[in-house]
């Protein structure tokens, strides 16, 4: 059904899914109530227990860090203070709702009142994950009310009990507010230790994995979960934990795992939380068809518009404040979507279901809950995005990462650093880089295998570039000859062709074999939107025969190209450098037989085509050749040169064992660029 | 400092404030700074900034000093370096980092980026010569992976021959074989950065509040 729904694209760019969902639901709770039978309800325990974490483990796991941090405080106090104000605000509304008497429901009290404007008003992540996954909003917007609504987790869950303990209780002292308080941060700084440590401890046992690759993801997935249980099972907040164990664990699991574990653990948290939203939904609607209803018209459109009213006053209030303290002002169309972007979802639910039955007022509040998530998800989250279209609010800009942009961006962050240095105060970047120094010299060196933590960002991210642009080459399965050139290393370096000494070839050949196990592991791709898992897809394409096929052609062209090239070609007289691919390389230099697609194979400094030591022998072997001297005007015998070097590399393509993906890249930069 | 004094010095904070657009305050705050840092005389010379303890992990800390002693970030607009900076200078390097104010028009939008990015543009770009070349691009991100030893060396060249390819093929086009890409201009530079919201993200906060006083990096 899902796929329908994304095949139908208009109906998809009407409706969000969740609210197709919850109508599949209704008709599906209709159904079998029309058959006779209990429909299923959603049971509490199965939703904490099951159907939640894997979408929260998927939305931390993948949770951009970087707007994150630089937004935290901005998010903390929306989520604190603003679920804080919303509670009261209806609670107490309600109750003076409810002393009324024409209303009828005089027997409700201020606690469970409270109670109720607690469990209502906190904004619900399955739900904005659903709705905002969608209308592609900027990032600044999008991490406000995505981090809210899943910081909130800790004052909705120390709200509601807090409330229902005293609700049975009946009387509150000022005592029990001021442990509610300690309770608050109690609850979710624990909850975030808990997880943290969790995300330690899987962090330091996938440093020992590199035997076992295959249950690489099981240790992922299972100390998050008991990051989870653990804090649930204290009653600490369950959300925070996991949020704090994919968050911590993120950086140092993925330098150790191999890259199928990478692509695994991707796969199955987004399959998995697809799976439990759709469940969630589905149940929904289900639910409401089955549950147990008392309808009062006052209170459900009360409860609305309470719902929608406390939302606007606390974000336009809190904004107000927040704005002093941020540099980046956020404007007022960014208030509105933050606004209206407060959806409640099936945890509100949940949570209703969950008072136990002694409470008489439970079928009501069951009413409004589920009127008020339906009202959410369906209205707001259908106009939302006419809505933001309407308003020209900034959408996410759709770029491929830029290697200037990622060299400049780290630039900015010490420049900056430096500056603050030289204003001689202790801002915001002093302790980031505080922090990064760290994280290299004491944490990264515990975790992570290998020599792979001297490593930095830039480096990391370059590689990751070359690969992928590596794979769209091999995927393109042509060598660019057909295609009309554009620039290459000739157009950018003077003239000089470069000339290469014995002892630079050893130097480079040492750096590509210690590169190249670096290499494998280096695949990383920012996503975190459920349905686009962009680039992930290519590398399990690359398969070992076409490779070797696209070697093959490549070989030949380039012979046939050397052939040709051969009589205008300054050669440096003692051509030592054996490797086909080098030589492949210094005529490239010269005809720019490349398009802008291969404007990356010119670089690929780090991996080189053998992994095997016997493949390294057998290359250096292959230098021990003597005839190797071209001279201008000698083309026959750069045709049997050529021969002889294709030879030589069928017989190392062979003898290859197991080369992966990145395998066919034999271009060296440095012999360029010397 | 002395009662006249004060007065003299309010009046020229007040030019400078409206010069600048930095606030009394923070005018003030860093004429402390100002005065901790070049030893309470009237001006900074390279050793006073070199001389600072929180630059010490810096990778691009020599830029970073000399760009504030270069003359075209001082609205000069000749080439060339300077030797020592009175407060003013000080105070003009600063200004490239203050934020963006809220409500601005696009038009002085544009014209914050192109100042920011025209600071950035001067730090690479150090024979003056209005171009970054291939072997100014390969020391910056020499200098940037300057801590990462061996590996970062090698690599060092390739990125910055990478970038290079990018910024020409993203501004160029198509190219002859045997054209040669000078170097990255000005207008080139602002091409390949124009998703960079560079506005948003180049700023220092400058506190209102006593800096002075804080413990901060110079020792004495």
């Amino acid at each position: 059904m899902k796929l329908g729904f994304h095949l139908i694209p208009r109906l998809s760019g009407v409706v969000p899914e969740s609210c197709l969902l919850i109508v599949v639901g209704l008709l599906v709770g209709g159904l079998i109530k029309v058959i006779g039978e209990e429909p299923p309800v959603l049971d509490s325990q199965l939703f904490f227990l099951c159907l939640l974490p894997p979408i929260i483990l998927d939305a931390g796991y993948f949770l951009p860090i970087r707007p994150f941090t630089e937004n935290v405080g901005t998010i903390l106090v929306f989520a604190v203070i603003g679920t804080l104000w919303n509670a009261f605000f209806m609670g107490g509304l309600l109750y003076a709702l409810c002393q009324i008497e024409s209303v009828g429901l005089s027997g409700v009290d201020l606690l469970s009142c409270l109670l109720f404007g607690s469990i209502v008003s906190a904004v619900d992540p399955v739900a904005v994950l659903a709705v905002f996954e969608e209308i592609h909003i900027n990032e600044l917007v999008h991490i406000l009310v995505f981090g809210e609504s899943l910081l909130n987790d800790a004052v909705t869950v120390v709200l509601y009990n807090l409330f229902e303990e005293f609700s049975k209780v009946g009387t509150v002292t000022v005592l029990d507010v001021f442990l509610g308080v300690v309770c608050f941060f109690v609850v979710s700084l624990g909850g975030v230790l808990v997880g943290a440590i969790y995300g330690f401890l899987a962090a330091f046992t996938s440093r020992f994995t590199s035997h076992t690759r295959v249950i690489e993801p099981l240790f992922v997935f299972l100390y998050s979960y008991m990051a989870y249980l653990s804090s649930e099972m204290f009653h600490l907040s369950g959300i925070m934990a996991l949020i704090a164990c994919g968050v911590v664990m993120r950086p140092y699991v993925e330098a150790n795992i191999s890259h199928k574990s990478y692509t695994t653990i991707k796969y199955f948290l987004k399959m998995w939380s697809s799976v439990s939203e759709t469940l969630i939904f589905i149940f929904l609607g289900v639910s409401t068809v089955a549950g147990p209803h008392a309808w009062n018209w006052t209170f459900v459109i009360t409860t609305v518009i309470l719902c929608l009213v406390s939302r606007v006053l606390g974000v336009i209030g809190l904004t107000f404040i927040i704005n002093k303290f941020r540099i980046v002002k956020l404007t007022k169309k960014d208030q509105f979507i933050v606004a209206y972007g407060g959806l409640r979802g099936a945890i509100a639910f949940s949570l209703g279901y969950l008072l136990s039955n002694s409470h008489q007022m439970r079928n009501l509040f069951l009413t409004a809950i589920i009127t008020v998530i339906f009202f959410t998800v369906f209205v707001q989250g259908m106009t939302i995005r006419p809505l933001v279209e309407l308003l020209a609010v900034k959408r996410k800009k759709e770029s491929k990462p830029s290697i200037n942009e990622e060299i400049h961006t780290e630039f900015l962050d010490h420049l900056l650093t430096g500056v603050e240095g030289v204003c001689g105060h202790y801002g915001h970047y002093h302790w980031k880089e505080k922090l990064n120094r760290f994280n290299k010299t004491y944490v990264k060196r515990w975790l992570i295998a290998g020599e792979n933590f001297k490593e930095p960002e830039l480096i990391a991210f370059y590689r990751k570039m070359e690969l992928k642009q590596a794979i769209m080459l091999v995927e393109s399965g042509q060598l660019p000859s057909a295609l009309p050139s554009t620039i290459s290393m000739q157009n950018i370096q003077p003239r000089a062709i470069p000339r290469v000494s014995k002892k630079r070839e050893e130097e480079i050949r040492r750096i590509l074999r210690s590169n190249l196990q670096n290499n494998k592991q280096k695949m990383r791709s920012r996503s975190y939107s459920r349905h686009t898992l962009f680039d992930a897809d290519e590398e399990d394409n690359v398969s070992e025969v076409r490779l070797r096929k696209t070697k093959m052609e490549m070989d030949r062209r380039v012979s046939v190209m050397e052939r040709r090239m051969s009589h205008y070609l300054t050669v440096p007289a003692n051509r030592e450098s054996p490797r086909p691919g080098v030589r492949r390389v210094r005529f490239e230099s010269d005809n720019q037989v490349y398009s802008a697609d291969s404007v990356p194979t010119v670089h690929f400094v780090q991996p080189s085509p053998l992994s095997t030591p016997d493949a390294v022998s057998l290359e250096e072997e292959v230098p021990k050749r003597p005839s190797l001297k071209a001279d201008i005007g000698e083309p026959r015998g750069n045709a049997s040169d050529n021969h002889q070097g294709e030879l030589d590399y069928q017989r190392l393509a062979r003898c290859l064992s197991d080369p992966g993906p990145n395998k066919d890249k034999e271009e060296d930069d440095p012999f360029m660029s010397c | 400092m002395g009662a006249s004094q004060s007065a003299g010095t309010e009046h020229e904070f007040q030019e400078l404030a409206d010069r600048t657009g930095f606030s009394l305050e923070q005018i003030g705050n860093l004429n402390k700074r100002f005065r901790q840092l070049s030893n309470n005389e009237e001006t900074l010379s390279r050793e006073d900034l070199a001389s600072i303890p929180a630059l010490d992990n810096n990778p691009i800390r020599a830029q970073i000093i000399n760009a504030f002693f270069d003359k075209r970030n001082l609205h000069q607009n000749e080439a060339g370096t300077v030797q020592e900076i009175g407060f003013e200078e000080f105070l003009m390097v600063m200004s490239h980092f203050r934020p963006a104010a809220m409500g601005i028009t696009e038009e002085e939008r544009e014209n914050l980026r192109r100042e920011k990015l025209q600071f950035l543009f001067n730090m690479h770009d150090t024979d003056s010569d209005g171009t970054i070349t291939l072997e100014e691009y390969r020391r910056v991100v020499e200098e940037l992976l300057s801590k990462a030893g061996m590996i970062g060396q090698e690599t060092a060249k390739a990125i910055a021959d990478a970038a290079m390819l990018e910024v020409a093929g993203t501004t160029r086009g198509k190219m002859e074989p045997d054209e040669f890409y000078e170097g990255i201009t000005f207008e080139h530079f602002l091409q390949i950065l124009k998703t960079f919201d560079i506005e948003t993200r180049m700023h220092v906060r400058f506190l209102n509040m006593d800096t002075a006083t804080l413990r901060c990096g110079k020792s004495k």
